[in-house]
């Protein structure tokens, strides 16, 4: 199972994305299991300095975009 | 030339056509004298509502393509080959460009500092970029003109590499959260964008942008308009006149708390300096609004202990009213 985590404030993007992330693990039909993650402590682990970010199997994939569920799928699909 | 400059001043940026425009809506549509009060308001608030959302689009789309060539990745390696002052100075004008939105103040401020810049770096960063935008300024020539654009944009600077030097000085490492020193950290500058991918950031900014400020533009636009033409000048001057030693204090008081972006403080601005107010108090209260508010403050106390934040606060409020006394002293220069 994939583990793809939104790291973000919560603000209205970090929502968007996970959406986006959603839809994309959905239409790979991929089993995944999607984490929001808010707390700065973890978001810093990661060493990500813009938001939202998306990581996959705990790994940063993506800084500071939105990306659409299609891009989303292209990078699921290599991982999985 | 200057005639060419002057025209394109006046019709471009200042948008004495869409002026004229409008008094011709108010006057032959709407059947208002542009004279009376209701047709003054009317006029200001569409006017400057419309003004405001075209510069907008067209400074947001512009500014952000050139912020697609500074991720904070890029602007954060280029500051650690800086040290001492020149570090701070960077900082500032990387503030400038560097995009930049309150929700990630704190990711960027933990990417700095936890890569071992000095702080008093990141908050000379984390002061200019708030205040002194690219579109700001723009729009400061648009409302005002372009010496008091390029006065306000050099005093931002200084300030923030003032305060941050401050900061640095004062040597409170100790009060930063543990964690912060304990974040890896990525190198490199990211990938580089395609010109679609920077022509798509560019358009989502706009569109982001555009719903965050909306309402603010609005209420700051319809603020300016009761100011200009219901407000009995003998009020707005009796708080915040010129002849107040304290009208710069209240102003910057008055701002700090409030939440606005500089969108929607400019027309409250240019209307209180056609009311007579001096122009430092009336730029003091904007940077105040913009550059401290309660949610930027609670937002960075999840990684600065409260010694730290109220020298931070302390230092960007009492450069604001410095620079506040200085444009009144001074601004006649500018006007």
């Amino acid at each position: 199972m994939m583990i793809i985590k939104i790291l973000g404030s919560g603000c209205k993007k970090c929502m968007a994305l996970g959406e986006n992330a959603k839809a994309a693990a959905a239409a790979a039909g991929q089993a995944a299991e999607i984490i929001k993650v808010t707390d700065y402590a973890e978001i810093a682990r990661y060493g990500v300095m813009s938001t939202p970010a998306l990581v996959i199997n705990d790994k940063v994939v993506s800084t500071g975009k939105v990306l659409s569920s299609g891009e989303i799928q292209m990078l699921l699909t290599p991982a999985g | 030339m200057t005639e060419i400059f002057r025209w394109m001043n006046d019709q471009l940026l200042r948008m004495q056509w869409l002026s004229d425009l409008v008094t011709l809506l108010v006057r032959d549509v709407f059947g208002l004298d542009i004279a009376t009060r209701i047709g003054a308001s009317v006029h200001f608030f569409i006017y400057y509502v419309i003004k405001i959302f075209i510069l907008l689009s067209v400074l947001i789309f512009s500014i952000s393509w050139v912020q697609s060539y500074f991720p904070p990745e890029r602007t954060r390696r280029i500051l650690g080959e800086h040290k001492g002052i020149g570090a701070n100075i960077m900082a500032a004008l990387l503030g400038t460009i560097t995009p930049f939105c309150s929700c990630s103040s704190i990711p960027l401020f933990i990417g700095f500092t936890g890569a071992g810049l000095p702080i008093g770096v990141t908050f000379s960063f984390l002061i200019s970029s708030p205040l002194v935008d690219l579109a700001s300024v723009i729009l400061l020539a648009s409302i005002f003109n372009w010496s008091i654009a390029l006065a306000y944009v050099l005093v931002g600077l200084v300030l923030a590499v003032i305060g941050g030097t401050l900061i640095s000085r004062a040597g409170m490492e100790d009060h930063i959260e543990a964690f912060v020193f304990q974040s890896p950290i990525m190198t490199g500058d990211g990938e580089t964008p395609t010109r679609r991918e920077r022509f798509r950031f560019a358009r989502d900014q706009v569109v982001e942008i555009f719903q965050k400020v909306w309402l603010y533009v609005l209420i700051g636009v319809g603020v300016g308009a009761a100011i200009h033409n219901w407000i009995p000048e003998s009020v707005i001057t009796g708080l915040l006149g010129q002849d107040n030693w304290w009208s710069v204090l209240v102003a910057t008081l008055i701002g700090i708390p409030i939440y606005a972006d500089i969108f929607g403080t400019l027309p409250i601005a240019e209307a209180l300096v056609a009311k007579g107010v001096g122009l430092g108090t009336a730029l003091a209260f904007m940077m105040a609004v913009t550059a401290l508010s309660l949610p930027s403050m609670i937002m960075l106390k999840n990684v600065v202990k409260l010694p730290l934040l109220l020298l931070f606060a302390g230092i960007v409020a009492a450069g604001i009213i410095i620079i506040g006394y200085l444009f009144n002293a001074f601004g006649h220069l500018f006007v």
